[in-house]
């Protein structure tokens, strides 16, 4: 199963609720979540692939397995409009610059807010069977629509 | 900077006057409220102080009490010094909150005015709102009068808000009859109450945005029980921070307070346990009856509610020979809670008292001295008679026919 784009070494290492298991000694004081290992300033002006996420925060944690369907994204027919970044409940579009690059699938939990979204003809963004490899998908696009008279 | 208030040494202040003049020396950067009767002067008076400059914090008029403790709590996450007040149907809807409150181990002030929960309505004292957060996980210390009521909110922001605790605290005082009612109070002046308090030091707080933090996860069956199991440790060490503070407060003014209060228990025979205003009335019984009569009456009186003072009840009851436990909550089908808390405590010791159970007061219900003096001659009679000689639980002050619930059992 593909990562998706701008996958790191820490991005969705591990199942949610994997974390190493500590007594009740260890845990944290009003079970507060700590999300940087150290102290970050300018957080705003950081990608997140390049932030020292903790073992605790959701970055480090995949939520994949959650998923039956997924979006598939494609390219040549996207306009780079940004709807599916600004809706996406999850923070899994992936976009620089106002140009999207596709899904973060650690994190998207398969909604498909996106594709209601999508305003082009066809959509750029597509659901699949999670079963289903992206570039196969890619091959089942539908065609321009005609519009009704 | 806040304008300061001129205190004369004695003033004249009601209980939420002296609770409001407390919430006002302390300087809390967010008060949230929703008033209820008898608490809604101490926010009121409060309002008043935010609006002629003697406040530099926020006053956040809310839409219900749940959205007052709920603004609290994030005020509090945030990293701010924060307090409300409530009583009765105000403090039933602000229940869930407080669980939150000390989950996240937010150290937030809630003055109480104690009143009773309907149904049917009613706005006069009993202890129903205060029994009902026993389970919340916040400190609860109880005033028996208005300047109590004052001096335990100082020292409520400085025991919450120590390192060691990081809890949230209840200062309680009883509806109308200390919240109403006008005394004597020995006030301090503001830098020196301020200085008492101390500034507030924030811990994981949310507007620190070189650190960001999550307040409020969910854990299930993996997490929850540690967390609740270091929560409830934190609950019962703060005892040792809250003698460390009565300490502290009685050297810059002389008043004592303990976790546990004793009055005349030196040499006591019988004993009478209560809260509120109940135990200043209990104490005057106890006064004319060792006068009148001969009879070694004492009273005992749980200064803090939570954490409870296993240890300290224990101690203070070792050599009576009977005890009556007053409860001023309509306990629905179980025996008051005060009274299964002592006779917990005191199962676990070589004494073995008799106890028995009074419920009383229900709805503001008068308790005068003439029915603690009688209650004190019953448990002189127990006393005497090697065992319980009346039903266990019976209420006190009720109109109809006597109402008690079962017996000693005597194979």
């Amino acid at each position: 199963m593909s990562k998706g784009v701008l996958a790191t070494p820490k991005r969705g290492i591990r199942e949610l609720g994997a974390e190493e298991l500590v007594g009740w000694d260890e845990v944290t004081q009003g079970t507060i979540l700590e999300t940087f290992e150290t102290e970050v300033d300018n957080v705003a002006h950081i990608r997140p692939e390049e932030r020292p996420y903790s073992d605790f925060s959701s970055y480090t944690a995949t939520v994949a397995s959650w998923r039956v369907i997924k979006p598939v994204y494609n390219r040549d027919i996207c306009i780079d409009c940004q709807h599916c970044w600004v809706w996406c409940p999850d923070t899994s579009i992936v976009s620089r610059d106002k140009q999207m690059l596709g899904i973060d699938y650690d994190h998207c939990k398969g909604c498909g807010v996106c594709v209601e979204v999508c305003p082009t003809n066809p959509k750029s963004l597509l659901m699949f069977a999670e079963a289903e490899e992206p570039e196969v998908a890619l091959t089942k696009w539908p065609e321009k629509k005609k519009k009704e008279k | 900077m806040a304008e300061k208030m001129q205190l004369n040494e004695v003033e004249v202040w009601d209980g939420n006057l002296a609770a409001a003049q407390a919430l006002r020396q302390a300087q809390v950067d967010v008060v949230a409220a929703y008033p209820i009767t008898p608490s809604t002067p101490i926010v009121e008076n409060y309002g008043y102080f935010v609006a002629n400059g003697y406040v530099d914090g926020e006053y956040v008029m809310v839409e219900s009490e749940h959205a007052a403790m709920s603004a609290c709590v994030g005020a509090a996450a945030a990293g701010g010094r924060v307090a409300t007040a409530t009583s009765s149907q105000g403090f039933m809807l602000m229940i869930e909150v407080l669980y939150q409150a000390s989950g996240m181990r937010v150290p937030l002030v809630l003055t109480v005015a104690n009143r009773a929960v309907a149904s049917p309505l009613n706005v006069r004292g009993d202890h129903g709102d205060m029994y009902a957060g026993r389970d919340s996980g916040w400190v609860q210390m109880d005033a028996f009068n208005a300047q109590e009521a004052y001096d335990l909110t100082l020292c409520a922001f400085k025991i919450g808000e120590d390192m060691r605790v990081r809890l949230p605290v209840m200062v309680h005082q009883d509806g109308f009859l200390t919240s109403h009612t006008a005394q004597n109070v020995h006030p301090l002046q503001d830098d020196e109450a301020y200085k008492f308090v101390g500034d507030y030091k924030p811990y994981e707080e949310m507007l620190d945005f070189s650190k960001p933090v999550t307040y409020g996860a969910q854990t299930e069956e993996d997490w929850h029980f540690e967390h609740k199991a270091r929560q409830h440790k934190a609950l019962f060490d703060s005892a040792a921070v809250i003698d460390e503070v009565f300490e502290e407060f009685k050297k810059l003014t002389g008043r004592e307070y303990k976790r546990v209060e004793s009055y005349m228990m030196e040499d006591a025979e019988v004993a009478i346990v209560a809260l509120g205003t109940t135990v200043e009335t209990a104490r005057v019984a106890a006064e004319e009856l060792r006068k009148e009569e001969g009879i070694k009456a004492g009273v005992v009186a749980p200064r803090v509610f939570r954490p409870f003072p296993f240890n300290e009840i224990r101690d203070a009851l070792a050599n009576v020979k009977a005890v009556a436990v007053l409860d001023r909550s309509a306990p629905m089908g179980a025996m008051g809670a005060l009274f299964n808390e002592i006779s917990a405590a005191m199962y676990t010791t070589p004494n073995r008292p008799l106890i028995t159970n009074f419920i009383y007061g229900l709805g503001g219900r008068d308790f005068p001295v003439s029915e603690a003096k009688r209650i004190f001659k019953e448990q002189k009679a127990h006393a005497d008679a090697g065992y319980i000689t009346t039903p266990i639980q019976q209420f006190s002050g009720v109109r109809g026919p006597k109402l008690g619930f079962f017996e000693t059992k005597r194979s």
